[in-house]
């Protein structure tokens, strides 16, 4: 979706603004936002795209109003209602109507952790490019999730990198079907992207999948 | 809802997906998070000590600390840094750094003649197992949208300024690659061990906001 989440090449937001001595979390309750978000997608009911995917889907001037845990706090409220996790009345009374039992000890945790969830999936499809390719980047405008941001739509560069078949996130928001493809790093010159105001030996790489992209 | 809209929680003017439903939770967001977290409890969903678990493993297991050992053995021993920059994943978790959002690591190096940065500019990727979670700046809309358009103007807001002729290649992380940067050993280092070197390589050296320098010296390109 063309969302306000797609920063890339944006102006306006003004500084970076580093913080020395940042501490990990700014608030408890963001420690426990943060927790909460990990220990619920462990029910499995939706993929970390389908997360990502819904702190996208909040309206534009609430994602950029609200802090960072803020957003992680309202895609987990609207991912659980969406599952069935939590019922409509549940979230209207504050109060449990069923009860069930969590799916994970806090024993398990380190261990899930350490596991991790890799995306790279035996296939016995071959590549379409190869390295030193010249591709462009497909003019796709899907309402749906997707990680083929705006800022390269279009775009033409040269495939940097095969890594591989990864399960295809702009389809794994929206369900359990992986439809793992090849992905690749592709190189894109910054002039290419941005005009002659940009530097002529720099760069900007982007993950891209094979359906993001065409022959140049 | 708004961030100051504590006394009307029933306020579903604003249009965000959770005005969907007539909600009994707070929208201050400490509250909020508190009572979505009694509900979920309740309901039996999670279980305290188990989010405790999530929260100290990122407290007190993964940091930068975890990336700075796998830089200072690269720049002591040139076969692991091949074997690094060939397959980042299996070189890093040979060291015991693995997993969630470390799943699929690529190690990019900098040279005299081309400086990496990394970005997420759809989210807020970042290779947790070696750098554990992303400070604010990283995750901020001002770094997001514009590391990607102005890497230079960003830099110098660090306080580093690389040479014209450098080329400066900026990652970003829209898949689940996770990217690090093997920075440049600095000068005036010779000799010193692996874990001297590991105290020079700060978080930002391998998210690519600085360079690493010599204890006493000046950040050198």
């Amino acid at each position: 979706m063309n969302g306000v989440h797609d920063m890339g090449g944006m102006h306006g937001f003004g500084p970076i603004a580093p913080q020395a001595g940042e501490p990990l979390f700014h608030a408890a309750w963001e420690e426990r936002a943060f927790a909460l978000t990990l220990a619920m997608g462990a029910w499995r009911r939706w993929t970390l795209d389908g997360a990502r995917h819904a702190r996208e889907r909040i309206a534009p001037a609430d994602y950029l109003r609200m802090s960072y845990y803020e957003r992680w706090i309202e895609g987990l409220i609207l991912l659980l209602t969406e599952s069935g996790l939590v019922t409509a009345d549940e979230l209207a009374s504050g109060r449990a109507q069923t009860k069930t039992r969590p799916p994970l000890a806090a024993d398990a945790v380190v261990a899930l952790l350490q596991r991790g969830a890799p995306t790279e999936r035996a296939t016995a499809a071959s590549p379409h490019f190869r390295p030193g390719d010249a591709v462009r980047a497909r003019n796709l405008h899907p309402v749906g999730h997707t990680r083929l941001p705006r800022y390269v739509r279009g775009k033409t560069g040269v495939i940097d990198a095969h890594y591989g078949a990864h399960v295809f996130a702009d389809a794994h928001a929206h369900g359990p079907d992986e439809q793992p493809q090849p992905l690749y790093c592709v190189r894109f010159s910054a002039r290419t992207l941005w005009g002659d105001a940009a530097a002529a030996q720099d760069e900007v790489c982007v993950d891209l999948w094979e359906s993001h992209l065409e022959p140049a | 809802m708004t961030r100051d809209d504590v006394s009307d929680s029933h306020d579903h003017s604003h249009g965000d997906p959770s005005d969907a439903a007539p909600s009994a939770l707070p929208s201050e967001p400490a509250l909020r998070t508190k009572a979505l977290e009694s509900l979920l409890i309740e309901k039996g969903l999670v279980e305290p000590a188990a989010l405790d678990a999530y929260i100290d493993y990122y407290q007190h297991r993964v940091g930068p600390q975890n990336g700075a050992k796998v830089v200072a053995r690269a720049w002591s021993d040139p076969v692991y840094k091949a074997q690094l920059l060939a397959n980042g994943t299996a070189a890093i978790a040979g060291m015991g750094f693995a997993g969630r959002q470390g799943e699929h690591m690529r190690v990019v190096e900098n040279t005299p003649a081309v400086h990496n940065l990394v970005v997420c500019t759809l989210c807020s990727c970042y290779p947790w197992p070696v750098l554990g979670l992303p400070p604010g700046w990283y995750k901020s809309s001002a770094y997001r949208s514009r590391a990607v358009i102005d890497p230079r103007g960003v830099l110098a807001e660090f306080g580093l300024t690389l040479p014209a002729e450098t080329s400066i290649r900026v990652w970003d992380s829209t898949s689940e690659m996770r990217y690090l940067v093997l920075p440049m050993r600095p000068s005036g280092t010779e000799g010193m061990s692996q874990s001297e070197l590991a105290r020079l390589v700060t978080r930002d050296t391998m998210i690519g906001t600085a360079v690493a320098a010599a204890p006493g010296g000046s950040a050198e390109r």
